[in-house]
């Protein structure tokens, strides 16, 4: 019995507290690529960095806080930050919507122009983070560091395992529930999410009907850039922050907007999670989970673990491409482009 | 008002001249053979992209899978790290074929749940097989003097050869890409093949045993002189003294022009064979799928037979490029693999310089890489200027000046977008109309 | 001068001119129809009308003012309500919410003029939460219809209301439009079903090669020989 509570308590502390909260990174940044994909029709791949050009100037924000003595006790200051970052994130996407994006949406050009130009802005975005901040680790997290300590567990249960959880696993899970609510909440009753979900579905007809296109658009970017902003801080608390890693997280953000069906917020969320638990299920090395439910006496040789964690990124891919091959639309039925 | 094309190569062909009389011959010369090797690729990209309207986002990977070929054809094998476990290694290669005619032979013959429960079994108990024998086989292979080799070796042959198969190897994984994702709408193809780009990378830095992984394989053999045979040559030491140069100086030049022509030869080569293919029946009916699909598929074409032509020819150039990138480098690092170097540059360069163009395309090579080296000084000096009025070792100053590459990046972005918004056909744009020179 | 009156409509998609000189009016608490031959211009017209297609001669007029070079979006604050032919409702939300997004631009309360169109459409009212794209094609037809009348026009235009019902569901929705013509709107619609609309029209338009071909009352037209052997088929 003991045992099986001890590998309980083992899975929970190295697979299903990391996967929530780094299901929860994800699905944020999924949620702003899959909006922009349902209301201006194009793979924003300038996201990753949109996610670092938001990070850094919460970074900054809390260096500036922490250096006069400003601090939020035991969470992070970078949660003090986080709304000037926000802010920072929705000026430089709306600059670049205004100077790039808009000129294209008027010409009614195809999707892949969008997408080049998304390729332009990602560069920019990218030699903008790098001049300020430069493209080394930056850790910015403070407050206290864990939630509930592996030792302080162990004592209060008396088992062999702890299970520890990290500050920033639990506000992530917290911030990203309140952030999701909130956005449903936007989408499906306020007059002005109702019209981003119509202008997507319909673009004709949500003009016929006297919505604004520029408003639409407005808030998409606005919505996006606080998506990845918020997305990229928890990220960056939760791990570290460091620009190239952001520009790579594209490909997991993008597996699990497209594995969800891309278009859809529901499903970006749900994508968001399967990439990240089968990331985390197939990299762990399970032996000695194996060895408390084994037998007495018994381990398995090797770690057992199915793919080395470098291989990470592989998971993301073969998830997608069995879901396109299988269900191109997605667990929930996106836009199938 | 556009320049004539010869203008515009002529142009180009002074700026060079410029960084060798300003600069050194030397610098010109190094920047010169990157051109051309970032010409090739362009140019393979061009195929896909220009011809036939593919969005490949995992050039980085190609790349890669070519430069590996060269050092897989060039450093001489390690007979120890073989005979400690190189049979199991293809041993286990046969296993993993096994399995996947095991599992296809099952899917075959079986119908509903067994179906399914004798895939999973297979594919599990295959794995669980393969790791068996393999993982011991590696660490063997890995523990053979892990400071120096650690690895199986390759074949030893004249690095020259490795162009041709890095090619091959890129073309395979292209296959294998564009057979399950060519189906799919544009940016699924976009996102797919920069997922498997990372894991190319991924893979060829982790499989120590086959790569050394970070470690890297340094010191591969050259297709031109050493510098220093050269120096002791005495044809050499009199051409020096007759062209009145230093023999040091001009061993270094002499070497890079060397390179040079060999990369030109390559570069002329498939810049021929590409301009053929696009003024043949099957280029100009690439463009009409490319310009509307549904018209071709309803006259009959089969479009995504005629795509995944396109994406492995296109995969084998960058593949080629790939070769011969880690032959001038004379070392296979995985690690240095960065697709905004190796991926997003060269979409710059195609896009800067014509999609659909194959000239454009080697004049966005070119030019592109011409800028992102020059970039660099550039911005240090721009930064250096606008520095001026601030006070001798600030701290601003200092991050200033030190962060000044990096606005490079900003730039190759500025200037993506410059040309795609005021100039979107390219510096050469795509020859239209029916007869084209 | 009628309530609406679309005089001398030339123009086209950019290419050649579809529409020749086309005219088209209607009056308040009226029907007009247009019917034609398929590819002859009608749903073009009716997009002129709108305003989504560049006139390169001719004017409309509402009311008496003259808003040729009004934006669709314009046209509707100036009291016109379009009904395209194809993709009319938003397929991902639901009836309600389709019908809130007619009234986007009112910026007063509309539930009465909510509950007039459950009134006009009480199937609507009991799939209220469905989302549209899950009805059947008459009643998506009735969301369409509804969601246009959520900014209470005073000009109704529809694209091929019937296109695609049943029968019996067919002499419903023109029931349902005479009811609407009845508090005062006027209707301009097209119909493929050229006979059973000239019965309910008060005017008729037939167009033929984006041209006039017959002007006259609904009446009149079923009565004439040429147009009855031509467009109803004998
Ligand atoms: N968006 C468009 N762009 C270019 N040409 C168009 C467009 N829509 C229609 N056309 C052309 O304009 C002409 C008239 O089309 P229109 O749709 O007005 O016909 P219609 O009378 O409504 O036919 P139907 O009864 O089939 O609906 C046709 O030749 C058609 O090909
Ligand atoms: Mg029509």
């Amino acid at each position: 019995m003991e045992d099986i509570l001890n590998a309980i308590v083992l899975l929970s502390n190295f697979v299903i507290v990391p996967g929530l909260a780094y299901g929860a990174q994800l699905a944020l940044g999924a949620l702003g690529v899959t909006l922009i994909y349902a209301v201006l029709r194009f793979s924003n791949f300038a996201h990753g960095d949109l996610m670092a050009f938001g990070t850094m100037a919460v970074i900054l924000v809390t260096w500036t806080f922490q250096s006069v003595g400003i601090s939020a006790g035991p969470v992070p200051t970078a949660l003090l930050a986080l709304p000037f970052g926000i802010l920072a994130a929705i000026g430089i996407s709306l600059l670049f919507d205004r100077s790039v994006y808009k000129f294209y949406r008027t010409k009614k050009s195809p999707p892949v122009v969008f997408v080049i130009a998304s390729v332009g802005v990602m560069f920019m975005l990218n030699g903008i983070v790098r001049f300020i901040i430069g493209p080394g680790d930056q850790n910015f997290s403070d407050g206290g560091r864990f939630l509930i300590k592996a030792r302080e567990f162990k004592e209060m249960t008396g088992l062999n395992e702890g299970l520890a959880i990290k500050t920033s696993q639990g506000i992530t899970i917290i911030v990203a529930f309140l952030v999701m609510i909130a956005l449903f909440w936007f989408l499906q009753k306020s007059r002005t999410g109702k019209a981003m979900r119509a202008y997507s579905d319909n673009e004709d007809l949500a003009l016929l009907s006297g919505i604004n296109p520029d408003r639409v658009v407005l808030y998409t970017w606005i919505i996006a850039a606080a998506l990845a902003t918020i997305a990229g801080t928890l990220y960056g608390l939760d791990k570290s922050f460091k620009p190239f890693t952001y520009f790579q997280l594209l490909l997991p953000i993008f597996a699990a907007a497209i594995v969800g069906g891309i278009g859809n917020p529901l499903g970006a969320i749900a994508g968001g999670f399967v990439i990240a638990f089968s990331e985390v299920t197939v990299t762990y090395a399970y032996k000695k989970f194996l060895i408390y439910l084994g037998p007495e006496g018994w381990a398995p040789d090797g770690l057992v673990q199915l793919l080395s964690t470098d291989y990470k990124f592989a998971v993301s891919f073969v998830i997608l491409v069995l879901v396109l091959l299988i269900r191109p639309t997605g667990i929930f039925k996106g836009k199938v482009i | 008002m556009k320049l004539p094309v010869p203008a515009q190569f002529a142009i180009m062909g002074l700026l060079l001249v410029l960084v060798g009389i300003f600069q050194s011959w030397s610098v010109a010369l190094a920047i010169l053979n990157l051109c051309l090797i970032s010409s090739v690729m362009a140019l393979g990209v061009n195929i896909q992209w220009g011809y036939a309207g593919l969005f490949n986002v995992g050039i980085m990977g190609f790349a890669a899978l070519g430069g590996v070929g060269a050092m897989l054809v060039s450093v001489p094998p390690v007979r120890e790290a073989w005979a400690a476990g190189g049979l199991q290694v293809i041993g286990s290669g046969l296993l993993v074929l096994a399995v996947i005619a095991a599992v296809v032979f099952a899917r075959r013959t079986l119908e509903g749940r067994t179906r399914s429960l004798a895939t999973v079994a297979l594919v599990a108990g295959g794995y669980f097989l393969v790791r068996a024998v393999f993982d011991p086989a590696v660490d063997a292979i890995e523990a053979v003097d892990p400071a120096k080799s650690g690895f199986l070796g390759g074949l030893g042959l004249p690095i020259i050869f490795s162009w041709g198969i890095g090619g091959v190897f890129a073309a395979g994984a292209a296959w294998v890409v564009g057979k399950i994702a060519l189906g799919l709408r544009s940016d699924y193809l976009a996102i797919a093949t920069l997922g498997i780009s990372e894991i190319i990378i991924a893979i060829l830095k982790n499989e120590d045993w086959l790569t050394r992984g970070v470690k890297n394989v340094s010191g591969l053999p050259r297709p031109v002189p050493l510098e220093i045979n050269l120096i002791q040559s005495p044809w050499f030491t009199d051409l020096s003294a007759r062209i009145g140069a230093d023999p040091v100086a001009f061993a270094g030049i002499f070497v890079k022009l060397c390179y040079a022509a060999l990369f030109t030869i390559v570069l002329l080569a498939i810049l021929w064979l590409s301009q053929r293919a696009l003024h043949s029946p099957w280029g100009r009916m690439m463009r009409a799928i490319r310009d509307n699909r549904d018209a071709a598929e309803a006259m009959g074409k089969d479009v995504t037979k005629r795509h995944l032509q396109t994406f492995v020819l296109g995969s084998a150039v960058v593949g080629i490029a790939g070769a011969m990138l880690v032959t001038i480098d004379g070392q296979f690092t995985p690690g240095t693999y960065n697709p905004l170097r190796y991926t997003f540059l060269i979409w710059v360069m195609v896009i800067v310089g014509g999609s659909g163009n194959n000239y454009g395309s080697v004049l966005g090579g070119f030019l592109i890489w011409f800028l992102w080296i020059q970039a660099e000084p550039a911005g240090l000096w721009l930064m250096n200027v606008l520095t001026m009025p601030l006070a001798e070792g600030s701290a601003l100053k200092a991050h200033l000046l030190q962060a000044a590459p990096h606005l490079r990046l900003f730039l190759m972005g500025l200037i993506l977008l410059l040309v795609l918004r005021f100039s979107p056909r390219g510096l050469i744009p795509e020859e239209t109309g029916r007869k084209a020179a | 001068m009628k309530y609406l009156t679309a005089e001398n409509m030339t123009g086209g998609y950019g290419g050649a001119d579809i529409l020749h000189s086309c005219t088209i009016t209607v009056e308040e608490g009226e029907i007009a129809v247009i019917v034609g031959p398929n590819g002859a211009g009608k749903s073009t017209a009716m997009k002129a009308v709108f305003g989504m297609l560049p006139l390169r001669e001719g004017r409309v007029t509402l009311g008496g003012e003259d808003i040729t070079h009004l934006t669709p979006q314009d046209r509707v604050r100036a009291g016109m309500g379009f009904v395209p032919q194809t993709n009319n409702v938003f397929a991902s939300m639901t009836v309600q919410e389709n019908l809130e997004m007619g009234a986007y631009i009112r910026e007063d309360d509309f539930a009465d003029t909510m509950a007039q169109v459950f009134d006009l459409f009480p199937i609507l009212k009991e799939k209220r939460n469905q989302p549209a794209g899950e009805l059947s094609g008459g009643q998506r037809q009735q969301v369409a219809v509804g969601r246009a009348l959520m900014t209470r026009p005073k000009l109704l235009m529809l694209d091929e209301p019937t296109a695609g019902v049943s029968p019996i569901v067919m002499d419903e929705l023109f029931d349902r439009i005479l009811e609407v013509a009845a508090t005062g709107i006027a209707i301009l619609m097209v119909e493929q079903n050229a006979r059973q609309a000239l019965n309910i029209a008060d005017h008729g338009f037939v167009l033929v090669q984006g041209q006039n071909r017959f002007t006259d009352t609904g009446a009149a037209l079923m009565a004439d020989p040429d147009v009855r052997k031509s467009f109803l088929g004998g």
